[in-house]
């Protein structure tokens, strides 16, 4: 025997280009295209649910934001509690003067809801239908200070609030079935004719407004028996002093009994409905991430059958020379590819339908950068896991099993 | 004076040369686990030098096969010792395994194992791809092999719209493509009918003798089992005659 022979030239070693990776990954999916599309559907669906879901809640909160931003947080409502009836109790008559006075403060504007005071559409309406509504005395600075707007006709002027005239809340319109003011039009308040001079938009920082029939401070002291104690002050503050202020409010308003005095800041309503957007969003996003765990199951699924058909294509590809390694790369890079292409497709299909909600909600459309790149990498992730155990089995066939299977 | 050479795919093959033995095996024996075990090669001791054509002949279960995948690096033995162009299987690893594959050998099948979705040039390139050779060249390469089994005008036909004998011809140009030192091929004409048999014959001759390539082919056919200079008959897992001894 000749010991010649092991001095023949090494045999170099095997080796897969990388970037042949891809179209040796791409080989199954080419030639079973309907299964690769439906293996990517599943995926896609997962991601474009996780997608949708996060730009469609980060739209509506982009949306609360700006509205909260354009009505301002430097807006401050003072109450005194409510009585047993559930009216409004009344503040000190000088509450309103005094807080005029506190250092920060730049509008004040005082409201008294009118107790016992109703007001409908006609006399001839039966007396306990009220609709709900309720009827307040205010100054003509309330709409400045609320930064409000009148949807039709004007608000109150100095004039107008010495005689009967009303302006009417948005839902309070709307309950008395008045829409616009074409022609003269009256209610029958507090056993008065009032004429309706106005009516105002929705004001999302003071709701209770919109369901009420505001009238002035003399014509209510002259007509509606208004005392001169107002019920709830609206205080509009500097920006930077809105804190300092709101702890002062309770103490000036009613220096005697300060501890019945509440001070709160409407806006913080709007903020505290983002973060309950935020807490609602978990529950999809679970969905979504289901959705995805059952397409990666999906994919799993195809390649595990995929290896099985391809017990031959595998047997030869380690006759031509591949590696285990090689083998099982090809499969996790086949596996990959379905995923991202679910992936790609359900990024996109998710920001398409988080735009069109936003859209048709007229909200600014915002879909996360994060919401883009991680469902990506979860659709990268997926892929990889999915695609390891098939891997590993088309890496462990024997090749002489595998090209005897046939 | 040195001249610069461009740095080749893989290092060129060894020439032919009768007294160097390209595959060897000594007392080689295969055993599969299994209750009762079975025994397919049972101390099989033979040597093919380069430029040899070797038929290897005998009954169904005889253990062609198995001995045809331990040629091919396939398999490692249970017992004995199998050299492939001088390298001992049972010492290498999985990698260098396949890069004897890779480099060195060449297989053809009885059923072809053409991937049906990608054309002829490309099947046959497929057989170059685990040398690391770029695409461009494999394709080069590809190209030419299937013009020497006289497929030049089929590059880019489906094995689907290939006749049988046009698809083992593709088969063989992938063996060949790379210049391997050995081609084994396992009943190459099992699937074609007499005068493909011919045809396909004559052409892998005239290939490997240009070449000077070693060939194993296993058969059932005297016609492809005639045309060989070596003619080696198994049963039962053992060399029973041997028209070529171990020192021609």
């Amino acid at each position: 025997m000749s010991r010649m022979t092991s001095a023949s030239p090494a045999t170099p070693r095997s080796r897969l280009r990388p970037g042949d990776l891809l179209p040796v990954g791409t080989v199954g999916l080419r030639a079973r295209r309907l299964r690769a599309g439906l293996s990517a559907l599943g995926v896609a669906i997962g991601i474009a649910a996780i997608v949708a879901v996060l730009g469609i809640t980060r739209s509506s909160q982009a949306e609360l934001l700006a509205q909260i931003d354009r009505l301002g947080t430097d807006l401050l409502t003072v109450t005194s509690g409510r009585s047993l009836e559930g009216q409004e109790a009344e503040l000190p008559s000088r509450a309103s003067g005094m807080l005029g006075r506190i250092d920060g403060v730049r509008q004040v504007a005082p409201t008294a809801q009118l107790a016992g005071v109703n007001v409908y559409r006609s006399d001839k309406v039966p007396a306990f239908q009220t609709g709900a509504l309720a009827v307040r005395a205010c100054d003509p600075a309330l709409l400045a200070t609320l930064d409000g707007r009148v949807r039709h006709g004007t608000f109150l002027n100095p004039a107008t609030a010495r005689y009967p005239t009303t302006v009417l809340g948005y839902q309070a319109a709307t309950t008395l079935g008045i829409a616009t003011l074409g022609q003269p039009t009256r209610v029958w308040l507090g056993g008065h004719w009032f004429t309706v001079v106005g009516i105002l938009d929705p004001l999302p920082l003071a709701p209770e407004l919109d369901r009420s029939a505001l009238v002035g401070f003399p014509v209510a002291g002259r007509l509606l028996g208004y005392q001169g104690h107002p019920s709830r002050i609206y205080v509009r503050t500097t920006t930077d002093s809105t804190t300092t202020v709101s702890s002062l409010l309770a103490r000036t308003a009613d220096p005697q009994h300060p501890e019945q005095v509440q001070a709160s800041r409407p806006s913080d309503a709007l903020t505290a409905r983002v973060a309950a957007k935020r807490a609602t969003t978990g529950l999809f996003l679970g969905l979504g991430a289901v959705a995805l765990l059952v397409g990666g199951i999906g994919i799993a699924n195809v390649m595990v059958i995929g290896v099985l058909e391809r017990r031959s294509e595998i047997g030869l590809r380690r006759a031509l020379g591949a590696t285990r390694g090689h083998v099982a790369g090809q499969f996790v890079v086949e596996s990959l590819l379905l995923a991202t292409l679910g992936g790609v497709a359900g990024v996109a299909a998710g920001a398409a339908i988080a735009a069109s909600v936003a859209d048709r909600q007229r909200w600014p459309v915002q879909v996360p950068a994060v919401a883009v790149w991680g469902g990506l990498a979860a659709a990268l992730a997926v892929g990889v896991v999915a695609g390891l155990y098939p891997a590993m089995r088309a890496a462990r066939l024997a090749p002489t099993d595998a090209l005897r299977s046939v | 004076m040195t001249s610069i050479v461009p740095p080749s795919p893989s290092p060129p093959t060894p020439p032919a040369d009768a007294a160097t033995p390209v595959l060897e095996l000594d007392q080689v024996r295969k055993v599969y686990a299994g209750t009762p075990p079975v025994e397919p090669v049972r101390g099989v001791t033979l040597t093919i030098t380069g430029g040899e054509l070797v038929a290897m002949v005998g009954p169904s279960g005889s253990g062609k096969t198995t001995l045809l995948h331990l040629m091919a690096a396939l398999d490692r033995p249970t017992s004995g010792v199998v050299r492939v162009a001088g390298q001992s299987l049972g010492a290498l690893s999985d990698r260098r395994l396949a890069g004897l594959r890779a480099h060195r050998l060449g297989v053809v099948f009885q059923q072809f194992f053409l991937l049906e979705h990608v054309s002829a040039l490309d099947n046959v390139a497929t057989g170059l791809l685990y040398r690391g050779i770029r695409g461009t060249e494999r394709r080069r390469l590809a190209r030419q092999a299937l013009e020497r089994v006289g497929l030049g005008h089929r590059l880019g036909h489906r094995p689907a719209a290939l006749s049988g004998g046009e698809q083992q011809r593709v088969a063989i140009a992938r063996a060949l493509a790379g210049h391997p030192q050995v081609v084994l091929a396992d009943e190459p004409t099992g699937n074609l009918d007499s005068a493909a048999t011919a045809e396909l014959v004559a052409l892998l001759l005239q290939q490997l003798n240009r070449q000077g390539v070693t060939l194993v082919v296993v058969t059932h056919d005297p016609l492809v089992a005639g045309a060989m200079t070596r003619q080696v008959q198994l049963r039962d897992g053992q060399v029973v005659a041997d028209s070529g001894g171990r020192y021609p």
